[in-house]
């Protein structure tokens, strides 16, 4: 720690590391500078000039992203040279712009927006100029450029040369010609492309899955885990009239810094599918009736406990490690011998090639290391061939895709989200959440358990596994019950 | 000789000494004329003792920035870890600047001699020397003369017979003035776009190819050669004035000028007689009206202060502008202010690289205002959002690109601004008359 | 003309292919081709061109110093760099198109579109200004038939820019034909020169 260097700091001591710049050091006492294509993730550009603040004893105003810190400096970031200087790059950046906010998803979470509303001049002199304009282009998959918005901070550009590591974004000509452009023909289709939407500080990149689907300021945010693949990327649900409309990465520098792959962006449709299992079902004289949850419970808590051999649990690697360990104690009350195991599907592994240990993994499930934890195997074909003979099977939320009818000769215990062909058979039925409608936690593939908060309410009756597993543990006679534990 | 002109008695030939004598372009010409010598004695110096006698001479970038080379020279690591560049900055594109075009045209062995002398002083094995595109005549010339050093010993694996490597590779520029500011240089010779880099680091520490770097301009380098052969304390006693400012310099004299050309004078030469005497003063009929000293990128003198002016780095800045790189661009009565600021500050946006904001957007939105005040069509405010812009586009930004836009508008709407206002008032047809 | 709108030199104005229609790469530079009646662009960098590629090679320290030459390279085979010229180069040095083409379209120098077997550029940046070099190129529009600013003369022959200061100030008006420096340009003296060429 010999190298820390001290310094002052519109008025407030900082110490910070030699070599920490300006702007990350104002950071540490709670003061945001303004800055444009300054981004931690990327390396620094110092083109923007936004960030510019005023150092004592310095002539010009110097850029706090790129300017290192020195003993004793000081620096003032609200001072009329700092505040004209921003003002200045806000009405120069603004000359050229549509100013067509009322129209662009970015409003409301935009940069050029925020910072002009709280520095900007009250009215622009560009008067009457006629603006720079570009027709909007289709960039990729998900992305699309609205050229007349872009401020060329270069964010993108440098998220696809120095984090992707596949430069198939550049800048075009020069001047006030200058715009983002791709080769004719390519398109930006890096597994990871779409964080250069997330890193666009304006609405110039915009996610085509979003497009005009709300207003920013309308939407619920909560904390949550990707269930993508093991890697455990931190995200937020963005949702609006309980309907998850976005999913945004969620910075973690231990698990995914500043970004998710495109997978985990759009594969959130799943968490809305309005087919789901909304009440407990029974069977009865060969009928499937909804029931009251007490009704459901007492009859799923006489089949683990009636005792006619080994329970085979078929689990899913992406429910939460709260269920999966409540469904390891009703197997371990079911008694000797009872086990479960479960699958994950696979796809290739696509790393992001400018962030160390983090990929889109190729097992393509959330909660891998939880069930492992939990006692549950990978031995997928033997506990299907057992659960074929068992006198009872619980299923927690498998799809039990590709599966021979029927699963079981014996009882059929089936806890899930959606009732797939396969399960029709089964003699109670118990609707549980989803991981946007529940609280609960994953473990990823570094062994770090994760919590995620529940983000909409669940459909009908549905109730999260972990709740009801514990709930059938409780119904069940009291020896049973008292000698749960692992499976 | 203030080419293509005969020599004027008056200057001081030590770089042009041989312009116009095309036999001087060859390699035996170029021994005939004493030439390699200086090398030669180079390489039997230590680099430090080099360095020192450049240090001695008080010799000043001649690029526009002015630095004194010597001490630019020490900034390179000692220790020697990883290779050593020097990079020649031959993309002359200032407005103005035409000399290092006619030291490659006619000696361009002076070139390679000093290139190779302050390769040796910095343990630079590589030089690139970045010749800007559309000099196809330069480039040519500096080909063959590089073909026939080599072929001759001077350069490669076994400089001189000195047991020194030094290789000199031409890089072709292809159209961009930025180019010519140094760390854009340094980006174009890596293939990039020519962005000028944010600093530090410096280009002493991670320069071209992240290695250590040092970049001088070609008349710099081309004086390297008599200083080292006649001494640091003779180039310094050549200063007609400050201590500051030694040497001798080309200055590029061009517009509505009598006699344009280059001429060679010792610093501290006073302007009026440069233009007046040696360039032959205005064209028949005609008065001066204003002078850009140093390259179009520094303050616009007007007619008066241009007359008592002294023509070295101090003498500049007492009359608010800079010796730049010594291209004096000359405005006779007949020019109209307007127009060619705003045809400078065209040239601005159209070179402009793009990263700054002030720079990008504030070099073009200034070519509207100008045009449209031209146009007729100028509001009352606009000079004052004009100077406001341009406060704003100086000292704000990467490199001073965005500055040398703002520099010559400023400077003209503060000393000429009834001829804006001219156009304000009573539009375009009031002002021509 | 203004340099804001970006046609004034090299053809910088034009979008290079980027537009919102020319998305499938194979098409559009097959479209491209057929516009511009260019049957059909050989391969830079055969044996020959493979081989003067490696000795600029092995004057850099880093592949991507030779971007720059190759980019010579391609534009003295083709007369332009070509959507295919970039893919070319990319390939050969190991960068993506798109890196390339935001280089090439940095540098006024390359065309990015095919332009007249003669390309003119006069300097008209302000010490050439004041010299009349705006007659000059008045006088080459006229002479070649070119007509306008960067368009190419309707006999395929000439192209005619206004170019940024040439280094040549003293030498009013410098104009450059294709790789030829021709100093000291007056309006009176362009249709001889234009007649020499032609
Ligand atoms: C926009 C800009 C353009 C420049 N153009 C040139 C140029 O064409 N030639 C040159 O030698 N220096 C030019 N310079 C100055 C260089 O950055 C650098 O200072 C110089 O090459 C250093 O060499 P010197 O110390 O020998 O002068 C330019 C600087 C700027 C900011
Ligand atoms: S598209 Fe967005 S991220 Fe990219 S340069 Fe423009 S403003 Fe910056
Ligand atoms: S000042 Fe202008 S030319 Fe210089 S780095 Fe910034 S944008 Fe580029
Ligand atoms: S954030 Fe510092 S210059 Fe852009």
């Amino acid at each position: 720690m010999s190298d820390l260097v001290k310094l002052t700091i519109e008025g407030h001591e900082v110490e910070a590391p030699a070599g920490t710049s300006i702007l990350e050091a104002a950071k540490l006492v709670g003061i945001l500078i303004p800055h444009y294509c300054y981004h931690p993730a990327l390396p620094v550009a110092g083109s923007c000039r936004m960030c510019l603040v005023e150092v004592e004893k310095s002539p010009k105003p110097q850029p706090a992203c790129a300017t290192p810190i020195t003993p004793g400096m000081v620096v003032r970031v609200a001072s009329d040279v700092a505040r004209a200087a921003r003002r200045a790059v806000l009405e120069f950046l603004l000359i050229n712009h549509p100013l067509d906010c009322p129209i662009c998803d970015q409003a409301g979470e935009c940069e050029l927006q925020d910072y002009t509303h709280e520095e900007g001049r009250a009215a622009g002199r560009y008067a009457d100029y006629p603006k720079r304009y570009n027709p909007v282009e289709d960039f990729g998959p998900d992305v699309l450029y609205v050229p007349n918005r872009c401020i060329l901070c270069t964010r993108c550009v440098r998220f696809m040369e120095n984090v992707a590591q596949e430069p198939t974004l550049n800048v075009s000509e020069r001047g006030d010609r200058a715009r983002i452009g791709v080769f004719p023909g390519a398109a930006l289709d890096h597994p990871w492309a779409g964080n250069v939407v997330d890193l666009c500080p304006v609405g110039s990149l915009l996610s085509k899955d979003f497009l005009n689907k709300a207003r920013v300021w309308d939407l619920d945010k909560t904390a949550s885990v990707c269930g993508g693949c093991t890697q455990g990327c931190n995200i937020t649900l963005e949702t609006r009239d309980n309907a998850v409309v976005r999913v945004k990465p969620r910075p973690n520098m231990a698990v995914n810094r500043w970004f998710i792959c495109d997978e985990g962006r759009l594969g959130y449709a799943w968490l809305n599918r309005a087919d789901r299992i909304e009440a407990p079902l029974v069977r009865e004289g060969g009928r499937l009736v909804p029931v009251e949850w007490e009704v459901a419970l007492a009859r799923a808590a006489e089949l683990v406990g009636a005792g006619d051999g080994p329970a085979v649990g078929l689990v899913s690697p992406g429910a939460s490690c709260e269920a999966l360990e409540a469904a390891a104690r009703v197997l371990a009350a079911r008694g000797e011998g009872s086990a479960g195991a479960f699958r994950v599907r696979q796809g290739p592994e696509r790393p992001l090639a400018g962030v160390p240990d983090l990929a889109l993994r190729a097992e393509r499930a959330p909660n891998v290391a939880g069930a492992l934890a939990a006692g549950f195997g990978r031995d997928w074909d033997a506990a299907v061939a057992r659960a074929r003979a068992a006198g009872l099977v619980l299923v927690l939320d498998e799809s039990l895709a590709g599966l021979a009818e029927p699963v079981t000769d014996g009882a059929l215990l089936y806890i899930g989200t959606v009732l797939p062909e396969t399960a029709r058979g089964a003699v109670v039925i118990l609707p549980c959440t989803n991981v946007a409608e529940e609280e609960g936690s994953f473990v990823n593939l570094r062994g770090l358990r994760q919590r995620y908060a529940q983000a909409r309410t669940p459909p009908g009756m549905a109730r999260p596994a972990a709740w009801i597993l514990d709930a059938i543990l409780a119904a069940l006679p009291a020896r049973a019950a008292r000698a749960g534990g692992r499976a | 000789m203030g080419f293509p002109h005969p020599p004027h008695p008056r200057e001081t030939q030590v770089l042009s000494r041989w312009f116009g004598d095309a036999e001087a372009r060859t390699y035996a010409g170029w021994i005939k004329r004493g030439g390699y010598a200086a090398l030669e004695q180079a390489l039997g110096m230590t680099r430090e003792q080099v360095i020192e006698e450049v240090k001695t001479s008080g010799l000043r970038g001649r690029g526009g920035a002015g630095f004194p080379a010597g001490v630019k020279w020490s900034f390179m690591p000692r220790q020697k870890t990883k290779a050593h560049y020097l990079c020649c900055n031959a993309d002359e594109s200032e407005p103005g600047t035409f000399k290092d075009r006619e030291i490659m045209r006619w000696t361009p062995h002076q070139l390679l001699e000093g290139c190779a002398i302050a390769a040796y002083a910095i343990q630079a094995e590589q030089v690139f020397l970045y010749i800007r595109g559309e000099f196809t005549e330069p480039l040519r010339i500096m080909q063959a003369a590089l073909d026939e050093a080599y072929a001759r010993g001077v350069l490669g694996a076994n400089a001189m017979g000195k047991g020194v490597r030094i290789d000199i590779t031409i890089h072709r520029g292809a159209g961009a003035y930025i180019c010519g500011e140094e760390t854009a240089l340094m980006n174009s010779i890596e293939g990039k776009r020519g962005n000028p880099r944010i600093r530090p680091p410096f280009p002493a520490a991670v320069g071209v190819f992240g290695c250590p770097t040092t970049i001088n301009n070609v008349e710099t380098l081309s004086s390297v050669p008599h200083i080292i052969a006649r001494g640091g304390a003779w180039y310094k006693g050549l200063s007609l004035s400050s201590p500051k400012s030694t040497g001798t310099k080309l200055f590029s004299i061009c517009g509505t000028v009598a006699r344009p050309g280059n001429y060679e004078v010792t610093m501290g030469f006073p302007l009026k007689e440069l233009l007046l005497d040696l360039a032959g003063g205005m064209r028949p009929g005609r008065t001066l009206k204003a002078v850009i000293p140093g390259g179009s990128s520094v303050p616009i003198l007007t007619a008066e202060e241009a007359m008592d002016t002294l023509l070295d780095y101090e003498g500049c800045v007492a009359k608010g502008t800079m010796l730049g790189s010594g291209g004096m661009i000359v405005l006779d009565d007949s020019v109209d202010m307007v127009y060619q600021v705003m045809r400078l500050a065209r040239f601005y946006a159209h070179e402009s690289c793009a990263q700054c904001t002030q720079c990008r957007e504030g070099t073009a939105w200034t070519v509207k205002i100008l045009q449209r005040i031209l146009g007729g069509e100028g509001r009352p405010a606009d000079l004052d959002v004009l100077l406001d812009l341009s406060e704003q586009m100086t000292g704000r930004t990467i490199c001073v690109l965005s500055d040398s836009c703002a520099a010559p508008v400023v400077s003209a709407i503060r000393k000429f601004r009834p001829e804006f206002e001219r156009y304000l008032g009573h539009g375009k047809a009031a002002a021509r008359a | 003309m203004s340099a804001a709108d970006g046609a004034g030199t090299g053809g910088a104005g034009g979008a290079g292919g980027s537009g919102a229609g020319a998305r499938t790469g194979a098409a559009a530079t097959a479209r491209a081709r057929a516009e511009h009646g260019v049957a059909v662009l050989p391969a830079v960098f055969g044996d020959e061109g493979r081989r003067k590629l490696d000795a600029i090679l092995a004057r850099y320290p880093a592949k991507s110093g030779a971007l720059l030459p190759a980019l010579w390279m391609v534009q003295e085979a083709h007369g332009w760099v070509s959507p295919e010229g970039m893919a070319e180069v990319a390939a050969v040095l190991g960068l993506t198109p798109a890196y390339v083409k935001g280089v090439v379209t940095f540098y006024t120098m390359y065309h990015q579109h095919p332009v007249g077997k003669y390309f003119v550029q006069v300097c008209t940046t302000t010490p050439c200004n004041v010299c009349g070099a705006e007659d000059v190129v008045a006088a080459f529009l006229k002479a070649t038939g070119a007509g306008a600013l960067g368009a190419t003369s309707p006999d395929g022959l000439w192209t005619v820019v206004e170019s940024e200061c040439l280094g040549a100030c003293g030498f009013a008006t410098p104009v450059m034909i294709n790789d030829d420096f021709i100093e000291g340009v007056t309006a009176e003296s362009v249709p001889a020169l234009v007649a020499r060429y032609r």
